[in-house]
């Protein structure tokens, strides 16, 4: 077993990636404490002020701290994108498992079923669900696990397939195991090392895409502190008061950067 | 090839079957009982009974989906609330608009990044390959809206050099047209460049360690004709075949960079009618972006196949 500082040496990118994402959760936790001023405090004698000492970030249109926003900011979407990725990534290993499992027939039909799936762009998505259920962060991570779940199924399923034909399983199904316990007590964790690596990928594009469905207006609804949010509700600012903008659009940059880096490190580690 | 393209068309009239039951089922079984929203709660049976019969309301699901999906056919795409215009008109204009910056992303992407994905495995390793990846893998990570206000910030404030509106004012010329349209072109191209370029940097790097390649040096042949005819023949198929699959991202992108750079397109009409809540013009956007979307993606898969022999005798076997 590597020790933790064996880990550092070999693999820099991982640890710098898991301390710039560490940061930001530990941010978005300390957020109350650590926050100059609170994040929704109106301030009508101080709009739109440029970085200063007061105001490292500077103010929005209505006077609030913008640095103490982007702090809070980011718990929406820290939040969101494990959990989506979590339910997509159980969705996904079932579909893909059953899939693997079922047989021939079952397999073809449920592939083509997630090709067509697949298909769909996932913005008209977003747009049918925003006009028909309306904005949430509940919808957000419904949207971005129905998203995630065919992509996931493929990966176990291709994963799964390898394995059902083993001898393990045959002599698990030889037994009298049932089909149920195959799937998750035998092939289930045969099949870690591939969901591991979905997973840490998944994870980076589940910010991506909640940060952009934050943008568009599905996410948590104003006056709560989200950077996506931040972004869009701040868009006609970006001429005259451009700090409004440019701080929200920088956390996401870096936490973005934290993850792809992690993610970059762990596929190291498990498929060199 | 033929059997080929029957099982990809036969693929795409699936995908947009499903999507048009599923508009369907999102804005006729839904909400409910129509006669009874519009009477209200206090209204007797028998009218709400009377009023669905008049609207037709009543029949089948099946028969009232033919009946719109008829519809749909013929033009009859309903009245926007919001605009109070037909709808089909509304979203053709705006379409052409998205066609021209999307398919002006995909003209300058695709030859770029195949050719910097080329360039970077000729020489792997390299400081041009690094620079190249360490720079793709910055862009590709960042959602749209944060390029994009970089962008803006940089080139439009900043530098001042280019205009930060995609749209340019009326009576405009060619020249000044293409300036706006710079900026959005670039954020809807940069995601895409990142992806491509790995794609192509990477299968690049696998055909060069081939033996049909070494092969192709030792007999001596030079070494642009070995990267024309053995290289890129071989890598370039699966390159194009992944870009086709991406299109669904150029789609989300152009809701993104529409609304960001106040483009007047399809994007930013599906993104103004999901959140007006105008269901005709919802409607309308959903169908005509799924089904450039799902024409676009079809025309990948022909290609691929034109390009790469064994995918369609693999798939007649």
């Amino acid at each position: 077993m590597p020790t933790p500082r064996d880990l550092a040496r070999r693999n820099g990118t991982l640890v710098a990636g898991l301390v710039l994402v560490g940061l930001w959760i530990a941010t978005a936790l300390a957020a109350p404490w650590i926050a100059p001023h609170p994040p929704d405090r109106i301030d009508l004698l101080a709009v739109l002020q440029p970085p200063s000492a007061g105001h490292w970030f500077g103010t929005d249109q209505l006077g609030r701290d913008v640095l103490s926003r982007v702090l809070h900011g980011g718990a929406t979407v820290l939040a969101i994108a494990p959990a989506a990725t979590l339910l997509g990534l159980a969705l996904g290993t079932a579909v893909g498992l059953a899939a693997a499992c079922a047989g021939r027939r079952a397999d073809e039909a449920v592939m083509r079923v997630l090709d067509a799936v697949m298909a769909f762009p996932v913005v008209v998505l977003a747009m049918l669900v925003l006009a028909f259920l309306g904005a949430g962060t509940g919808n957000v991570i419904l949207i971005v696990a129905l998203v995630f779940a065919p992509l996931v199924a493929r990966t176990v399923r291709a994963a799964a397939l390898a394995e059902v034909r083993k001898e393990y399983v045959q002599a698990a199904r030889l037994r009298g195991e049932g089909i149920f316990y195959v799937m998750t007590m035998e092939i289930l964790p045969n099949v870690r090392g591939p969901l591991a690596v979905e997973g840490t990928v998944r994870l980076g594009y589940a910010v991506f895409t909640s940060a952009t469905l934050g943008f568009l207006g599905l996410g948590v609804q104003p006056p709560s502190p989200d950077w996506g949010l931040m972004v869009s509700e701040n868009q006609g600012l970006l001429t005259t008061a451009p700090w409004t903008i440019l701080f929200p659009a920088l956390a996401i940059a870096l936490v973005v950067a934290g993850l792809g880096l992690a993610a970059d490190g762990i596929k190291e580690i498990l498929d060199p | 090839m033929l059997r080929f393209a029957a099982r990809r068309t036969i693929l795409l009239a699936a995908t947009l079957a499903l999507a048009s039951v599923l508009v369907f089922a999102l804005t006729d079984l839904l909400p409910g009982d129509v006669g009874r929203i519009i009477l209200g709660p206090f209204a007797p049976q028998d009218a709400v009974d009377r009023l669905n019969h008049e609207l037709g309301a009543d029949r089948p699901a099946a028969r009232r989906y033919v009946d719109w999906m008829a519809g749909v056919l013929r033009g009859d795409w309903g009245r926007s609330h919001a605009f109070d215009t037909p709808v089909l008109p509304l979203v053709a204009g705006r379409l052409g608009r998205s066609l021209v910056l999307a398919g002006a992303a995909l003209v300058i992407l695709v030859p770029l990044s195949v050719a910097a994905g080329v360039a970077a495995a000729r020489r792997e390793g390299g400081p041009l390959d690094r620079a190249l990846t360490v720079a793709g893998l910055a862009v590709g990570a960042l959602p749209e809206f944060v390029t994009g206000v970089f962008l803006i910030l940089i080139f439009g404030l900043w530098l001042e050099l280019l205009p930060i509106q995609a749209l340019a004012p009326d009576g405009a010329g060619a020249l000044q047209r293409a300036a706006h349209l710079v900026m959005p072109v670039a954020c809807l191209s940069l995601l895409l460049f990142a992806y491509l370029f790995r794609m192509t940097r990477a299968s690049v790097i696998e055909a060069l360690a081939s033996d049909y390649t070494r092969t192709a040096v030792l007999k001596g042949l030079p070494e642009r004709v070995v990267i024309r005819r053995h290289v890129l023949r071989n890598a370039l198929p699966p390159t194009l075949a992944v870009a086709g699959a991406q299109l669904g991202w150029l789609v989300g992108g152009l809701v993104v960079v529409e609304t960001l750079f106040k483009y007047p397109g399809i994007g930013s009409l599906l993104h103004f009618a999901a959140t007006n809540k105008d269901l005709p013009l919802l409607v309308g956007c959903v169908i005509a972006v799924t089904g450039v979307f799902a024409l676009g993606n079809l025309a990948a898969d022909l290609l691929h196949a034109v390009l790469d022999p064994r995918l369609r005798h693999a798939d007649a076997a």
